[in-house]
């Protein structure tokens, strides 16, 4: 155990806050999908050291961030997280997350110095657009905690909205719709603005099912924050 | 005396911040209550990007133990800071607040309100919170050629007209832009947002 600090713990109180006590823990992550129309591909939900992160608004995405957020792949971030000696959980969910639905991931941190929690998933179809928990700091008192989470854009990938099957880092288009989507578009966007990763400026869509600027459907595929609930449950 | 450093990030994709209003202040300050009247110097921030009657109404209110704005804008994706020293009997109930336009607008802004809990940070300790975009409700957001003071326009910022709008603060509901339903907008679809649009970190230094 270590020394109850009153500052600190009035601190950690507020979901501003950020606070840096270390603990092992056994805790649970539920993920729930808060969008009408959008599907997560693989989940990864980790924990890590304090310090490291899996990205930073307003910096360049890495390779590995890059690749989960333009095609789903979860393999770079998860080998960049065991060479931190990270708790991992990749794919709790079995595959997608539909809308509505959601999943619950179970760490054990004893032992470890993982006081920071991430969770991340592309969203489809977006072109490089992803949910992301970053290295929020994990409760140690007993109870449950919940945060809601924003989509990012990864600023890597022009977002087109053009589901063509082009998932690959650095290949334009939209990987998979999984809930259907139009075809024949002509193209929404050109590249981001901001090729730094930030909050995701939202699906354009249209509703031309065969043509016009987006093969997504502006009634079914467009968003607002929050996107995700993670509920961590501290056994 | 006591230091603070206050970072703000630009979280949206093409809309640059106009340079921020940072205010250190107690509970009986506040920038603007939502649902109410904007007052006049954040009318003039919100649809112009123009920090000074904001900063000169903070600076002499008695609530307010220092008040700065930042030298420059802030682009998409950057990250820009100022420092503040405030005497030590001044941390007693200490609030940090900050307004900052979103200029490729007619008048959104996004603000930290009186962040809480300020005086009781040690030095190196830090708080951080994220922003949403509020509208002052005193321009109509018609998007149209001349009136929307950033890169996207270069039109006009602040007009002392209350026109055609709800005149009382509220959270923004976002652009609409020439690609989605206004046709006549001088905005593009790389001008949408979402919240948070902007990330705000309080760090005591000393």
């Amino acid at each position: 155990m270590s020394r109850w600090n009153p500052v600190r713990a009035a601190l950690c109180l507020s979901a501003a806050a950020l606070c840096a006590p270390v603990h092992a823990v056994d805790f649970s992550v539920r993920v729930d999908n808060l969008t009408n129309g959008i599907y997560f591909t693989p989940l990864l939900v980790a924990a890590h050291s304090e310090g490291s992160r899996l990205f930073a608004a307003g910096e360049a995405a890495s390779p590995s961030l890059q690749a989960m957020a333009e095609g789903g792949d979860i393999s770079g971030l998860a080998g960049d997280l065991a060479a931190i000696s990270a708790t991992v959980v990749e794919n709790p969910a079995g595959g997608l997350l539909a809308p509505a639905q959601n999943t619950t991931a179970a760490l054990n941190t004893d032992g470890t110095d993982n006081v920071r929690l991430s969770v991340v998933a592309m969203m489809l179809p977006t072109n490089d657009g992803f949910i992301g928990l970053n290295a929020v700091e994990i409760p140690t008192a007993a109870g449950t905690y919940v945060w809601n989470v924003s989509a990012y854009d990864a600023g890597t990938e022009a977002n087109d909205e053009v589901v063509n099957g082009g998932g690959a880092p650095g290949v334009a288009g939209i990987p998979a719709a999984p809930g259907g989507s139009g075809s024949g578009a002509s193209g929404a966007a050109p590249s981001d603005s901001n090729t730094t990763v930030h909050i995701h400026r939202g699906a354009l869509g249209d509703t031309d099912a065969t043509g016009g600027v987006s093969d997504l459907d502006a009634r079914v595929h467009r968003w607002l924050n929050p996107v995700a609930r993670i509920t961590v449950t501290v056994n | 005396m006591s230091t603070y450093e206050i970072s703000v990030t630009n979280l949206t994709n093409a809309q640059p911040l106009s340079p921020p209003v940072v205010m250190l202040h107690d509970g009986d300050y506040r920038i603007f209550t939502l649902g109410q009247p904007a007052g006049a110097g954040l009318e003039v921030l919100a649809e112009g990007g123009d920090a000074q009657p904001l900063l000169d109404e903070a600076l002499a209110a008695d609530s307010v133990s220092q008040a700065v704005a930042f030298d420059a804008p802030i682009p998409p994706g950057a990250q820009a800071q100022v420092s503040v020293t405030i005497s030590d009997n001044a941390r007693a109930d200490l609030r940090v607040s900050v307004a900052t336009m979103l200029v490729n607008t007619n008048d959104a802004f996004t603000a930290l309100n009186g962040l809480p809990e300020v005086g009781v940070l040690a030095p190196g300790q830090m708080l951080e919170a994220s922003t949403p975009a509020y509208d002052a409700g005193t321009e109509a957001d018609d998007e149209a050629p001349g009136s929307i003071p950033g890169p996207a326009d270069g039109g006009e910022g602040f007009n002392a007209a209350r026109d055609d709008d709800a005149d009382r603060v509220a959270m923004h509901s976002g652009v609409l832009t020439a690609m989605d339903a206004l046709p006549t907008s001088v905005l593009t679809e790389q001008h949408r947002f979402d919240n948070p649009v902007a990330r705000i970190q309080v760090r005591r230094v000393n």
